[in-house]
């Protein structure tokens, strides 16, 4: 929480606004938008240069770290930039505050719930249920 | 200007296509081979594909942009001239970058 002393135009505003994590709120899209540049351009690469697309192949590649730990950090990060992202768009266009808390509301939901489908399908990949 | 507009409409497309899609692939892969065959089926239709195409133009243009978004936070690139010629670049490369992509991935490659 800043009051305000800080150097920097962020550190001036971090803590700040209505809802005091404007800042944070600005700062976080920007850190997992360079994560998403990097697990994007992972997730890309990963499927041009795997053999096959074939079931198998995608079972392999996710039971090994090397593909089971990005693809798990791409979905967490994937989901929380899109949410922060999604709020920025609502926030601009559902003023009436029931609407806003409403409409935030349910994308919460929906990031959160999606999040946790990949995530338990990635592990059920990952920790070998599955032949 | 539509460059920014773009950088929204993408990244909607990403949060609800985008994530959807990388979650029921990912259910898909975990739930045996007739999962993964309905997936793989919907996937090549022409349809899919065409949804799919888009989906990697968005992410490409989503990145590029937010790139320029990155670089005007820190108050660069503000100059009329400069800017348009970076909003310009970004379609310009998410197209190429598009087009790099799926001419590899059917041109018989995969």
């Amino acid at each position: 929480m800043s009051l305000g002393g800080s150097s920097t135009p962020l550190g001036k505003v971090r803590g700040l606004g209505s809802a005091h994590h404007g800042g944070e709120h600005w700062l976080t899209e920007r850190v997992t938008s360079i994560a998403l540049l990097l697990l994007g351009t992972w997730l890309i690469a990963s499927l041009l240069l795997l053999p096959k697309l074939d079931q198998r192949t995608m079972i392999e590649w996710l039971r090994s770290p090397s593909g089971a730990i990005p693809m798990a950090l791409l979905v967490i990060v994937g989901f929380k930039h899109a949410l922060d992202g999604m709020k920025v768009f609502v926030d601009d266009y559902v003023h009436e505050p029931g609407n806003n808390f409403v409409v935030n509301t349910v994308l919460l939901f929906l990031a959160v719930g999606g999040g946790a489908l990949a995530l338990f399908a990635l592990a059920r990949i990952a920790f070998g249920a599955i032949a | 200007m539509a460059v920014s507009i773009i950088h929204r409409a993408t990244g909607t497309a990403l949060s609800f296509a985008g994530l959807g899609i990388l979650t029921w692939w990912l259910f898909a892969i975990s739930s045996g081979t007739d999962a993964y065959a309905d997936f793989t089926k919907a996937a090549t239709h022409p349809i899919g594909l065409i949804v799919l195409i888009g989906l990697t133009w968005s992410f490409f243009q989503h990145l590029l942009s937010g790139i320029r978004h990155l670089v005007m936070d820190t108050g660069a690139a503000f100059e009329l001239g400069i800017n348009k010629t970076f909003a310009i670049l970004t379609i310009v490369g998410s197209v190429l970058l598009t087009a790099a992509l799926w001419f590899y991935l059917l041109g018989g490659a995969k």
